[in-house]
């Protein structure tokens, strides 16, 4: 599992969408976490996007700096303002809102 | 074998009890008979600003420079900084101890606004992020402050209530020693019920504000596995952290020393059986205003400081400075006391805290000075303070911590003169070993003091009543006047006293005239009989000489008749050679 994450993670180095999962091991939820954010990904924002994967169990020192306390989280760094997801993201919706992706779309129609 | 080394705060858990972790906050080791349960969770709640976080803090603080156990703290409001400002008026140097690797604090910010949650999700990296903290410094206790912040935070509630039971089932595991803040809720302990995961050990935290006086109480809710002090404890936030007050020791244990101590007044000394008070004992003085009440009780301060004794003098209505001036007017010079380091005042307002705060100074100054004797003048200066109750149970606890301490105590109190003599204001006779009560004697157009024991535990005491004097050289005591006409003081008792001498000196007189006329009358008789004796002699003389005249006449007349016969019988039977010339001679006579 861990190769199939770090090759997705170096895809885009410069994208406009920079997003931090924070994982801590291959958790079920972690893994459906990835699954589904590479899913809305593909889907709302193809190639405009860079997935960083960190897990905590590795680097448990990271997780003081983006204030994380719940796994597993979505950090949207960039575009400005910062937003957090906690949970699977297993509702699309809720992850579109999350990450303003919804409005966005919504303005522009 | 009597151990050498006395650790008094640390108080041993029983066999069979659950092994404590001590706090090292003045007081609450005490209650808890030891410390929080250790190795496991312990709820401390209360409502918005009682102390919970400080409380927290300080079993850190102290757990890492006392206890040599070092602690992480998750905050989940403050951040390391305003932690560090705020208990850096405590006198804790959060700085330090993070730079000596015996602290950690780590901020969780949850900005609700900031956080989506969609789907499944769990508090691991929580876990991770107090297990690096734990393992970084190989800390032994725990503060989470509060993790209520994660029920406003988060919506998942039933994820939220799971993940908390298991973090404190984490904690037990890892056998950290923690507290766990909540906020008070509406009916529970705890806003989000915290206390249903933390069973062990649940403290609560309170603060009232009484007549504008803030007082701050503790009270141990459960501790599971332990006894522990049940009722409600006051608590002070002080400049080196906090201080619960252990009410009362709960039994009276205090040994009694029959060691006496000197009133400083010796006539007082000798009203008491000639040595003073008992050594330890708490001796209350009441009296109206202006009985002398303060410049009886600094005579004993003084009196103490002469013998090398430290003093503390708790003064609630008169500034040190004032009460120095006061003195040196009766001849004491208790600034050289204090010069020396025997003597110590602590002058306050009693309103400017409240009673607990009172008392924990008390404490704490004794603790620091050391005295064995202590004044408090006057104890009601404290009924300004609290409701009488509470007074009478401050006084309590004042009394018994002094008598543990074997510190000799005096108390005034200023009674009411509207009320009956014999009843102080806050009722804290029963309390006190003994008793003086001075009074006012009003007479003849001037008031006088006097003073008597009204009670002395154990002490032989008289019974009588004494003036009592305030001269430019300290107190007196004189013996009232107790004539025919009732108990005389003051001037009555001085003119009393002088027409008492001037009839004696009456007496006097009356006395010796009588003597001088007696010895006259001896002088006349002895002359008398003198003159007797003589005419007695004389006439025995003289009757001596008839005597012997009559005896020579008797003897003469003999003598004649004899030698009549004689004549007569020669002239019958003349000899025959010499007749001629006797008879010849016969007749020429």
């Amino acid at each position: 599992m861990q190769p199939k994450l770090k090759r997705i993670t170096q895809k885009v180095p410069t994208a406009k969408w920079q997003l931090r999962l924070y994982v801590a091991g291959q958790t079920t939820k972690s893994l459906q976490a990835f699954a589904n954010l590479k899913r809305i990904c593909e889907e709302h924002l193809p190639g405009e996007y860079h997935i960083e994967i960190v897990d905590l169990l590795e680097n448990p020192q990271l997780a003081k700096g983006d204030q994380i306390f719940a796994l597993p989280t979505l950090v949207r760094r960039l575009p400005e303002p910062m937003r957090k997801i906690i949970g699977d993201l297993s509702n699309t919706e809720k992850v579109l809102v999350g990450l303003d992706l919804k409005s966005h779309q919504s303005s522009l129609a | 074998m009597t151990s050498k080394k006395i650790k008094p705060k640390t108080i041993k858990a029983r066999v069979g009890e659950l092994p404590k972790c001590p706090t090292g906050i003045h007081g609450l080791d005490e209650i808890t008979l030891g410390g929080l349960p250790r190795g496991r969770p312990t709820l401390v709640c209360g409502e918005a600003g009682c102390g919970k976080t400080l409380l927290g803090m300080e079993f850190l603080v102290r757990g890492a420079l006392e206890f040599n156990e070092p602690g992480v703290c998750i905050s989940f409001e403050e951040t390391a900084d305003e932690l560090a400002s705020n208990v850096g008026s405590l006198g804790f140097d959060l700085t330090a101890l993070i730079a000596n690797k015996k602290l950690v604090i780590d901020h969780i910010f949850i900005e609700r606004n900031l956080i989506d949650e969609t789907g499944d999700y769990d508090l691991e990296a929580l876990f991770v992020r107090l297990a690096y903290a734990v393992d970084a410094i190989g800390a032994k206790r725990v503060l989470l402050d509060s993790v209520e912040a994660l029920f406003d935070g988060l919506e998942n509630r039933p994820v939220l209530r799971a993940e908390l039971r298991r973090l404190f089932r984490w904690l037990k595991d890892r056998n950290l020693s923690t507290i766990v803040t909540g906020e008070r809720g509406q009916s529970t302990l705890t806003r989000y019920g915290l206390e249903e995961y933390l069973s062990d050990c649940v403290i609560l935290l309170d603060h009232q504000v009484t007549e504008t006086v803030l007082t701050r109480r503790l009270r141990v809710v459960k501790y599971r596995g332990s006894t522990h002090g049940m009722n409600e404890y006051p608590f002070l936030i002080e400049e080196d952290g906090i201080s619960v007050l252990p009410v009362t020791s709960i039994d009276l244990k205090y040994s009694s020393s029959s060691e006496r101590v000197s009133t400083g007044v010796p006539a007082l000394d000798s009203m008491f059986g000639g040595s003073g008070y008992f050594r330890g004992s708490s001796i209350l003085i009441s009296g109206t205003a202006g009985t002398g009440k303060s410049s009886l009780s600094a005579h004993f301060a003084a009196a103490a400081c002469a013998r090398g004794e430290r003093c503390v003098i708790f003064s609630f209505e008169e500034s040190a400075d004032q009460i120095m001036r006061n003195m040196r007017s009766i001849g004491f010079d208790l600034k050289h006391w204090m010069d020396k380091g025997l003597l110590h005042f602590h002058s306050v307002r009693p309103t400017t805290f409240g009673l607990e705060m009172h008392l924990v100074k008390i404490h704490k100054i004794i603790k620091e000075f050391n005295p064995s004797i202590v004044v408090v003048d006057p104890v009601t200066g404290l009924l300004h303070a609290g409701t009488s109750f509470e007074t009478r149970s401050i006084l309590l606890r004042l009394i018994d911590f002094l008598k543990e301490k074997q510190i000799t105590a005096v108390l005034t109190t200023l009674t009411d003169g509207s009320l009956a003599q014999e009843q102080t204001q806050i009722d804290i006779s029963s309390l006190v070993d003994t008793w003086l009560l001075l009074r006012d004697i009003e007479s003849g157009g001037e008031r006088n003091r006097t003073i008597y024991i009204l009670k002395a535990r154990g002490l032989a005491h008289s019974n009588q009543i004494r003036e009592f004097l305030l001269t430019n050289h300290g107190v007196e005591l004189r013996e009232v006047y107790l004539g025919e006409v009732g108990v005389l003081t003051g001037s009555a008792r001085v003119t009393q006293e002088a027409k008492d001498a001037s009839a004696a000196i009456l007496g006097h007189q009356e006395i010796e005239r009588k003597q001088l006329l007696l010895l006259r009358k001896r002088k006349v008789l002895d002359a008398q009989i003198a003159a007797l004796q003589l005419e007695l002699e004389t006439e025995e003389q003289e009757s001596q000489q008839l005597i012997a005249q009559e005896k020579l006449k008797l003897v003469k007349s003999e003598r004649d008749q004899g030698e009549m016969a004689d004549s007569r019988f020669v002239k019958k039977a003349i000899p025959v050679i010499n007749g001629s010339t006797l008879a010849a001679r016969g007749r020429r006579k």
